[in-house]
């Protein structure tokens, strides 16, 4: 009894952290913008600034040419800077002010550019004698819908590409953003299926519910403040996070409990996640229509310059909950009594049920944890790239391509697999095409499947 | 008995289906005649001159195992050094629970891949073979969950184990008359074994309307469709009901009749002393002992596998509560390695 | 309400080419899932792949659409193939995650921007119907008048898009009454049983692949010639799922199942899609606009569609008429 009590007792304290770290975590987020705000009047005149990116429907590419020969860093002035697209047709022009910026804004609306690269090249002629720049072109490819930064570093070193490793790191900054969320979406369906077998195609769903619940506390009437920062949007992936479980309890009470009561088999409940899929999603489009949405805060957030690497503070923010997250959750599966009964479930229910474990409690929270890890995915999809009422829909592949990778039902492998797909989409946009990003991490999956069936993390089976 | 080993058939693949088939020419539950010219009493005799210890080699071996090794992660689940089967007898295979047996019986058959190992059936490798090709050889096997196809008549379900069906290619498949007169032959050779395992009133029954026992005999009689001449039955009567255990006796006894070869896996020792020939033990993956039935029981190594080195010391209460605490401290290490 | 309209409308449907269309490619799918157990939730790669080649053949070639048709169907046994080898040994959840993935792989690659020189990108391609309608035998509108009435494309269409589907349900019958089908079924039941039989499941089951992946590539022809382009619009993943409706609907493992079921999906869909547009249009709609406009009416159907498949594998896993006890697939 004592024992029991002890136990319960610290797995709620692993809770209590967990929302603790959560709270620290949103509460700089809440500070930054406030911070960034404040420091962009400053000194623009004396270092070369960044321009601070607009929050409206079109992309602008925000540029600036800095000489790095002089410390700090001096803006060079007058520069002709032209934004070809993929066919070489010009489609934007400007000159670099005073502050050594630029803005060229993408005519049409951002839908128009998800998906496509522009190259931005300078001309060389209007360059200041004796000024060499590093690179005279930069190729970017338009994921997001927001205005685009980009920095062309001028110097004594000749012209010669930026280095592939600059180059890599950058990529792999938006590789760990993603790869953290996909992780916690991951891990999600991934306890599920180890607890109940359940191959959910209706987890999309789940990371998608996320994402709108945070939208629906940020459209709610007023700003919800503390100290006179604004929080909404944080308030709102707080918000998700707990609706997310919410409706996981929902999900399973509702419609998943009862057919596993009624023995139904896993293909067949298979087939009904993807009709509750189906459903959700066009639930979803109904209520909250088509188009892309993004969030009243953060759209726009200026980069800070680490070295050559651009990193906005949202996105080390979402790393750093992200990854605590993804710690607080191993945790409490790894440590706590409900963690090892639930692992416990996963490896055998029915042994599991024998020692007196309550298997249905078990699913029971492993569908709300895991639910709401999904929900927290998608409101941080949400902050970093807007989001629409498929996001989860897209991305589903690849999680289910993280956790296939991983091994099927195992907690590690869904997290190492989140990782090896996030950062190789954004890696392997070093080689190839960025619109085939995607169908690289999907081949990758492929070719894993091919050498090691049962996932990098997974255990073969025994027949018989 | 070298004479035996010229008698038999050339080594075609297909050689078991090319066989003519002397079953059907039984009458419904009348004795079988020999599917295979093998002089059972002469084996049995054979073995009475086989020493009794573990991996000896036998007089006329079916089956011969060397070296084969299988871990999971850092448990070795079979470690045997040598294993032979003699031809004709029924060989028991015991042990307890976590032997691996079965995974022994996965490894000779095809159905999982050792670490190393070789092995060989009437002379020919069977390395890497997959299970189809084994199956085809002539070396059949059951399973300790029965496997029949639920949604699929018996009577289809004994046509299913059939070797060598021409309508079982696509494009043939297409034009009745090519498999007709021989899916003719093999519902009547079906319709045989059925009655002979007294299935024949659940013919055109689903076979997942079966119990636990009938699907047994089903599942043993589908792999006779085979033509098999050794056949490895995974516990025959695990689930069965008292009252068919004889008759299933029985039905194993009658395969040796008929000339084929039975290495099977039991827990039950009634079975086991009633009608095996040969008693392999294993304990860890390993074999550790041989000999006839009464041998091998009264043998002091194999009750020590059975009840553990200490069995016959009483236990204290410390060393019970050590023992506990060890097999936690295994449980426990087997949760984290399986994550 | 004009129920008239209503009904003739969704009959129209319902006996059209797009029916048609997925009828074919549950068929398919009934060789894969119905009766070998295969969950292939890349049915639309199949038909993707198969659609594309016809039109290129013409378009980037300048050679005959019918030598694009075999082109078609010769690319479909090569996914089938590349698709198998990696995936036929894996467990069944494996299998649908990889066949869906390697679907999308296919549709990202053809829709990709790098090659819309060739392929057209999003937009797709057309121009080349010209040879199909050529010898169309039709040259007036067929139907019953006020009833049912099909334009001469769309009825030629729908005559040689009907005309496969009973070629394909003889096939499947034929095969599926002879030993090949029984160990195709043998190995939906239990696979390792039928290994344990000496039959190499591995190449039965390439085999329903292949077979079943044709039946999809028919479907993609049809689907093409039906909209004289083809783009990657066509080929999304729900595509299969809608697939998967239609068999359902009718009952797995039965040779005319996804006959009956794709008509009475389209049937269906096509009187919510009518319902909802109706009720919801005119100056003085059923429904009023701030609790539904025609968007979202349009979203109805495929509400209803994923209700319905909840529904329909919950409690009539059988599909419509099938009997329970006979159920083939895995749902108890």
């Amino acid at each position: 009894m004592f024992i029991a009590t002890r136990r319960r007792s610290r797995s709620a304290a692993a809770l209590v952290l967990l929302v603790a770290v959560l709270g620290a975590l949103l509460a700089i987020l809440a500070a930054q913008p406030a911070h960034a705000d404040t420091s962009t009047a400053d000194d623009e005149a004396v270092r070369c600034a960044l321009v601070k990116p607009t929050d409206d429907d079109t992309i602008s590419i925000l540029g600036r040419i800095c000489d790095r020969r002089e410390k700090p860093p001096i803006a060079v002035p007058g520069v002709a800077v032209t934004v070809e697209d993929e066919d070489g047709n010009v489609i934007g022009e400007a000159t670099s002010g005073e502050d050594g910026t630029f803005v060229i804004d993408l005519p049409g609306t951002a839908i128009e550019h998800l998906g496509k690269s522009y190259t931005v090249a300078l001309d060389e002629s209007t360059l200041p004698e004796g000024t060499k720049p590093e690179i005279t072109s930069r190729t970017l490819s338009i994921n997001i819908d927001n205005d685009q930064t980009v920095l062309f570093p001028i110097g004594d070193v000749g012209p010669s590409k930026p280095s592939k490793f600059t180059e890599a790191l950058q990529l792999a900054v938006g590789g760990l953003v993603f790869s953290v969320i996909l992780a916690m979406a991951a891990l999600g369906l991934s306890m599920i299926f180890g607890t109940t077998g359940l191959t959910n195609f209706a987890h999309g769903e789940l990371v998608t519910f996320g994402a709108l619940a945070a939208f629906f506390v940020d459209r709610l009437p007023g700003r919800i403040e503390v100290g006179g920062a604004e929080i909404t949007v944080i308030v709102g992936v707080f918000a998700a996070f707990v609706a997310g479980g919410v409706f996981g309890w929902l999900n399973d009470s509702a419609l998943w409990r009862p057919l596993r009561r009624r023995g139904t088999g896993l293909v067949a409940m298979m087939i009904v996640s993807i009709g509750l899929s189906l459903f959700l999603r066009n639930i979803y489009q109904y209520f909250a229509g088509a188009q892309q949405r993004n969030y009243s805060q953060y759209g726009a957030v200026q980069p800070w310059e680490i070295g050559d690497i651009l990193l906005t503070p949202k996105e080390l923010i979402v790393i750093l909950l992200g990854a605590a997250v993804l710690v607080a959750a191993t945790s409490l599966l790894q440590f706590t009594r409900l963690g090892k009964a639930t692992r416990a479930v996963a490896d055998n229910p029915g042994l599991a049920s024998a020692t007196g474990i309550n298997v249905e409690r078990v699913i029971g929270i492993v569908w709300i944890g895991g639910a709401a890890l999904a929900g927290l995915a998608g409101a941080l999809l949400g902050v970093t790239q807007g989001f629409d009422f498929q996001i989860g829909f897209r991305i589903l592949l690849l999680v289910f391509a993280a956790v296939v990778l991983g091994g099927l039902g195992t907690i590690w492998g869904a997290i190492v697999g989140a990782f090896v797909i996030g950062l190789f989409t954004e890696l392997s946009t070093l080689f190839i095409d960025p619109e085939f990003k995607f169908v690289g991490a999907l081949l990758l999956l492929i070719i894993i499947l091919l050498i090691r069936p049962q996932g990098l993390l997974g255990r073969a089976q025994r027949i018989g | 008995m070298p004479d035996e080993q010229q008698e038999r058939p050339d080594s075609s693949d297909e050689w078991a289906v090319a066989q003519p088939v002397s079953t059907t020419t039984a009458g419904p539950a009348g004795p079988a005649g020999p599917a295979f010219s093998v002089d059972v009493a002469a084996s049995k005799r054979a073995l009475a001159d086989v020493d009794h210890t573990p991996g000896v080699a036998k007089p006329d071996p079916i089956l011969k195992a060397d070296n084969v090794v299988r871990t999971f992660g850092g448990l070795t689940a079979v470690d045997v050094d040598h294993l032979e089967v003699q031809r004709g007898v029924i060989t028991a295979l015991i042990g307890p629970n976590g032997a691996g047996k079965t995974t022994l019986f996965n490894l000779l058959t095809g159905f999982d891949r050792p670490d190393s190992g070789d092995w060989s059936f009437n002379g020919r490798s069977l390395n890497r073979a997959p299970a189809y090709k084994v199956a085809r050889m002539g070396m059949v096997r059951t399973f300790q969950l029965t496997k029949v196809l639920s949604k699929l008549t018996v009577i289809e379900n004994m046509r299913v184990g059939a070797t060598g069906q021409r309508g079982e290619s696509l494009l043939a498949a297409l034009f009745a008359p090519l498999w007709r007169s021989q899916e003719t032959d093999n519902t009547e050779r079906a319709d045989g074994l059925l009655a002979r395992f007294l299935l024949d009133k659940k013919r055109e029954d689903f076979a997942g309307s079966l119990s636990g026992g009938q699907r047994k005999l089903l599942e043993m009689a589908r792999s006779l469709m085979t033509e098999p001449e050794l056949v490895m039955l995974d516990e025959p009567m695990a689930g069965v009901n008292p009252a068919l255990k004889q008759s299933l006796l029985g039905h194993v006894k009658s395969l040796r009749e008929e000339g084929r070869t039975v290495l099977f896996v039991e827990h039950d020792m009634d079975m086991v002393r009633d009608i095996s020939d040969w008693v392999v033990v294993m304990a860890q993956g390993r074999i550790v002992a041989e000999g006839p039935p009464d041998a091998v029981m009264a043998d002091p190594a194999v009750i020590d596998a059975y009840l553990g080195a200490h069995h016959d010391t009483e236990l204290t209460f410390e060393a019970e509560e050590q023992i506990l605490a060890e097999a936690e401290a295994e449980i426990e290490q087997e949760a984290h390695s399986n994550e | 309400m004009d129920w008239n309209d209503l009904l003739t409308g969704s009959l129209q449907q319902a006996l059209g080419p797009t029916a048609a269309v997925y009828c074919l490619a549950a068929i398919g799918l009934n060789i894969h899932f119905g009766y070998t157990g295969l969950l292939n939730f890349g049915q639309a790669g199949f038909m993707m792949i198969a659609g594309y080649a016809m039109v290129t053949m013409s378009t980037i070639w300048g050679l005959s659409l019918w030598l694009g048709v075999l082109l078609g169907i010769v690319l479909t046994i090569v996914f089938a193939l590349l698709l198998g080898v990696p995936t036929l040994r894996l467990r069944a959840d494996y299998l649908a995650i990889v066949t869906i993935a390697a679907a999308e792989i296919i549709r990202q690659v053809i829709s990709a921007a790098k090659f819309s020189e060739d392929l057209g990108g999003q937009d797709g391609l057309t121009g080349f119907i010209g040879p199909f309608r050529e010898v169309n035998p039709f040259s007036e509108p067929v139907g019953i008048e006020g009833v049912v009435m099909w334009s001469a494309n769309d009825f030629w269409v729908m005559v040689i898009g009907w005309g496969l589907v009973a070629a394909a349900c003889l096939i499947t019958w034929l095969l599926m009454r002879s030993p090949w089908g029984r160990v195709l079924k043998s190995i939906r039941e239990d696979e390792d049983a039928v290994r344990s039989l000496g039959k190499n499941v591995y190449a039965y089951k390439m085999q329903s692949l292949i077979i079943g992946g044709m039946f999809g590539a028919l479907a993609g022809l049809v689907v093409t010639l039906r909209s004289a382009t083809v783009g990657p619009s066509f080929f999304a993943t729900d595509v299969t799922f809608f697939a998967y409706t239609v068999l359902l609907i009718g009952g797995a493992a039965r040779v005319l199942g996804p006959v009956a079921g794709a008509v009475i999906f389209y049937f269906l869909i096509t009187v919510l899609d009518l319902f909802f547009g109706q009720a919801t249009s005119g100056a003085n709609p059923i429904i009023p606009a701030s609790i539904m406009n025609d968007t979202q009416a349009s979203l109805m159907r495929l509400i209803f569609m994923g209700l319905g498949l909840m529904l329909l594998m919950i409690f009539r896993p059988q599909g419509l008429f099938g009997d329970r006890r006979e159920l083939a697939i895995d749902a108890r």
